[in-house]
């Protein structure tokens, strides 16, 4: 045996000597134990603690002075927030948040029409809610209202006037005419066959007349009651013109922020789609649209939809000042998400696909029923990070003279009721902390999805 | 048999309508007539409303006067004599200049937060979150009003300004520094420069071959640091310091001399510095993360310490999948740098996009050449990036 041994040393690897025992460790467990191995465990770890620990040291005690020891909660004008006026150092003002508030929210909306703003904030809240909160049952009866109702209410009770009136009659009356139709279809088959495939019709034909058609039945029964009490409050309330120059604050950042997410991703779908189709000219188009708009700054295309898009079209028709960038928005988020939408739709394995077709399903079918749901479901993460991308990318708009809520608050900054020294200081921490709430929400809500979903790939 | 049928079974000719391919033609002519039909309306309307307009059309104002000035220029430009299409190029110049230096600074702060979040020291790791999660979660357009407006105006004007040592003083017009004049002996320095360049690239590849043959490490750090920064030094010596410095002087009212940066540039430098280090961050992060624990493990079974660990097996690997997500923040730290507008840093969209487009009023042609040069940067950047990324891409049978 040739085993490394202090006999035969000479030619082992090993030590010729044995050690010096050392000392016991001082302890391996505890505080003192965790602080000696994760904060000074070497000379450039503890150099690198003693400097973490010192910008600890010297910014936080004067950050908490600034924002919440010295800052004054209540005042009307500027003098509540000028230190020799008030006789000691003063931090941030928040009392010019709290008068300014209301600006902040609804911009220049005439105060007394600003209750529409909160019916489509709550109807926002709402289907969001609906949406995103688990267990709240009916999923697809949300997504109508979401991508289909509060769209369409949103812009009759915030522009509200002659034409929205005149719209919201003809939505009535087409839903009216649908629910009748509907009716009509659950008490006639024959009918019906018309209508919908023989194949599903089998299914429904099981059913009593009562319960045929329930989904459809539900959206329309839903439309007709939203549009409804529309109605009903534009007949008692009014709903008198309101220009979209007056619109602003936050308002705005949402309804930015929504119309890019409710555009983008169908439309984000379709251009993923026909990047990955076979068919050449469609492929280009898509290719060439998503790599020409995800190659220039988003700047450049609101620059694009403000001054060229009114060239483009008949000058009776140019559209509104808000419109615009809405325009440049979506397509612009559009482009980001298709790419997004992509990778979900090359995670799919081929034998999906081959699975679909051998069932004898169409390209349609085989897109809205096996493909897309799993691409999307697999892809929900990268879709919210498109969407905090676009939350975020909504402040440029106010370079192209929109009043969002970033633009409030500077246009309040050199406002001389409440210039004070540290007025530029308590509306951008206010800022800060709108986007961050709104930013950082999404992405734990995109990190919770995506251990939900993971939960069920787990081995 | 004799019952054989004698009709064979002809192929189903189905209906036109269902044939795949023609299906596919229809679809693709629909939309070509539909796309065709767009451009078709957009250039009519677009020529018709320029008419009424009375706005010229083409690339005539190129060389028309500019009348406009710019602070911070690279190349000479004046009110007096330049014109838009010399505008177009101050521009650019100061788009590239802030984009460079940003990805430079990006890369390192990003890299350096990047291994911090995943340093054992708990202290470093979570103030490294802290600021990822801070800056990620922040409009850009909001970081740079900070930095301008919050942190760079309120500084003392030109009377008071805060004198930092070397001669470089900081006010509310930027940081005014010693200005280096080069006399004409420093070509000699320069050349100097390249050569030591050029000696360092030969020393490492012969220490390659060197180890790859005897196994023998060379010190190739201090070495390449040596002739860079020593042969330059030498003949800067005996050229008879052809180096001198322009001072900033500080008057009664006013700061004269210097090399002036102005606060515009820094905020911006700032901001999209600050901005993609948190996005680049998290790339290394995934990019490390990705690296499978058992190359540390079995690094650190051959002996190697944390140091090389990292350098030699842990980063090589990591950098194959934090190529592509880097090369796409490199270009969106070009394309944000355009958010220059906002706070009036003279970048090609303020110049050309924005003061060219007030005065001519030729949105069309602007704006077009605009994104064709963003266009231009982002399909370069991927090109070279992508070169990059399969020489490290790894090598599969």
């Amino acid at each position: 045996m040739t085993d490394a041994t202090l006999e035969n040393s000479p030619y082992a690897f090993v030590r010729r000597e044995t050690l010096q025992q050392e000392a016991a460790p001082l302890s391996v467990a505890g505080p003192i134990a965790w602080i000696r191995a994760n904060l000074f465990s070497g000379p450039v770890n503890s150099l690198m603690t003693l400097v973490c620990l010192y910008i600890v040291v010297t910014s936080v005690p004067d950050l908490v002075r600034f924002y919440f020891i010295d800052a004054v909660w209540s005042g009307t004008n500027r003098d509540a927030c000028l230190a020799d006026k008030v006789g000691r150092p003063v931090g941030a003002c928040w009392a010019y948040i709290a008068d300014r508030f209301q600006y902040f929210v609804y911009g220049s909306y005439p105060v007394a029409q600003r209750w529409r703003v909160d019916i489509v904030f709550v109807m926002f809240a709402l289907g969001i809610i609906w949406l995103l909160w688990e267990r709240v049952p009916l999923k697809k009866v949300g997504f109508f209202f979401f991508f289909v109702l509060l769209p369409i209410s949103a812009y009759i009770l915030l522009l509200g006037g002659a034409n929205a009136e005149g719209f919201l009659r003809w939505l009535i009356i087409i839903t009216v005419a649908l629910m009748a139709l509907y009716l009509v279809l659950s008490f006639a088959p024959a009918l019906a066959r018309f209508w919908i495939g023989p194949a599903f019709l089998a299914v429904e034909e099981t059913l009593p007349p009562w319960k045929r058609f329930y989904r459809p039945k539900r959206l329309v029964l839903l439309s007709l009651v939203v549009f409804g009490l529309m109605a009903i409050l534009a007949d008692t309330a009014g709903l008198p013109r309101v220009d979209t120059g007056l619109w602003g604050g936050m308002t705005v950042t949402f309804l930015i922020a929504a119309v890019g997410i409710v555009f983008s991703l169908p439309l984000g779908v379709v251009l993923a789609l026909g990047r990955r189709s076979r068919l050449p000219i469609i492929q280009l188009l898509s290719v060439i649209f998503i790599e020409f708009v995800r190659g220039v700054p988003l700047i450049t295309v609101l620059f694009m939809a403000n001054t060229m898009l009114p060239l483009f079209v008949p000058q009776e028709y140019s559209p509104d000042r808000l419109l615009r960038p809405l325009v440049g928005v979506a397509l612009f988020a559009a482009a980001y998400m298709a790419e997004v939408i992509r990778g979900g739709l090359q995670a799919i394995p081929k034998g999906q696909y081959e699975g679909a077709m051998s069932l004898g399903l169409g390209y349609g079918s085989m897109m809205r029923l096996i493909i897309l749901p799993q691409a999307l479901r697999i892809v929900i993460p990268g879709i919210v990070n498109t969407f905090i991308g676009l939350f975020k990318d909504t402040t440029l708009v106010t370079i192209v003279g929109i009043f969002d809520f970033l633009r409030t608050i500077e246009a309040t900054l050199v406002d001389p009721t409440w210039a004070t020294p540290t007025t530029r200081a308590t509306g951008y921490a206010f800022a800060a902390m709108f986007y961050f709430l709104c930013c950082w929400g999404m992405s734990r809500y995109s990190i919770s999805v995506e251990k939900r979903l993971a939960a069920g790939q787990k081995r | 048999m004799s019952s054989i049928p004698t009709e064979t079974v002809q192929p189903g000719r189905a209906s036109l309508l269902y044939d795949p391919k023609i299906r596919g033609y229809v679809y693709q002519l629909a939309l070509l007539a539909v796309v065709a039909f767009l451009i078709w309306s957009a250039a009519s309307n677009a020529i018709e409303n320029l008419r009424a307009q009375k706005i010229a059309s083409g690339f005539g104002f190129w060389h028309n006067a500019a009348g406009f000035d710019v602070n911070q220029k690279l190349i000479p430009f004046s009110a007096s004599g330049s014109t838009y299409g010399q505008a177009f190029y101050v521009g650019l110049l100061n788009t590239l200049l802030v984009a460079s230096i940003g990805i430079v600074l990006s890369t390192f702060l990003g890299f350096f937060v990047g291994v911090a979040r995943l340093s054992p020291n708990w202290v470093l790791s979570k103030l490294a979150m802290i600021y990822v999660e801070v800056i990620r979660n922040l409009p850009l357009l909001l970081q740079l009003f900070f930095w301008y407006n919050a942190v760079l105006k309120p500084l003392p004007d030109a009377r008071n300004s805060i004198a930092l040592p070397g001669n470089i003083f900081l006010n509310n017009r930027g940081l005014i520094m010693p200005n280096p004049q080069f006399g004409p002996a420093f070509q000699a320095v320069v050349i100097a420069f390249f050569l030591a360049a050029a000696a360092a690239v030969v020393f490492y590849i012969w220490s390659k071959k060197q180890q790859e043959r005897t196994g023998k490490q060379y010190p190739n750090g201090l070495i390449t640091l040596a002739l860079i920064i020593g042969l330059p030094l030498i003949v800067y010596f005996f050229a008879g310091q052809p180096l001198s410095f322009d001072l900033p002087q500080q008057g009664r009212f006013n700061l004269t001399g210097g090399l002036q940066i102005y606060p515009e540039f820094v905020a911006l430098l700032i901001g999209l510095t600050t901005y993609t280090a948190g996005f680049i961050a998290e790339v290394v992060r995934a990019g490390i993360l990705a690296v499978s624990r058992g190359q540390t493990e079995a690094a650190n079974a051959l002996g190697l310490r944390a140091g090389p660990t990292l350098k030699l097996v842990v980063i090589p690997q990591a950098m194959r999948v934090i190529i592509p997500p880097l090369t796409s923040n490199y270009l969106n730290l070009t394309k944000n740098s355009s958010l220059a507008v906002a706070i009036g840093y003279p970048d090609l969209v303020q110049v050309f996009t924005g003061t060219v487009l007030n005065q001519t009023g030729q949105a069309v042609e602007v704006v077009a050449i605009t994104m064709a040069v963003y266009l231009t940067i982002s399909l370069v950047t991927s090109l070279f990036m992508n070169i990059y990324n399969k020489r490290m891409a790894l090598v599969e049978r």
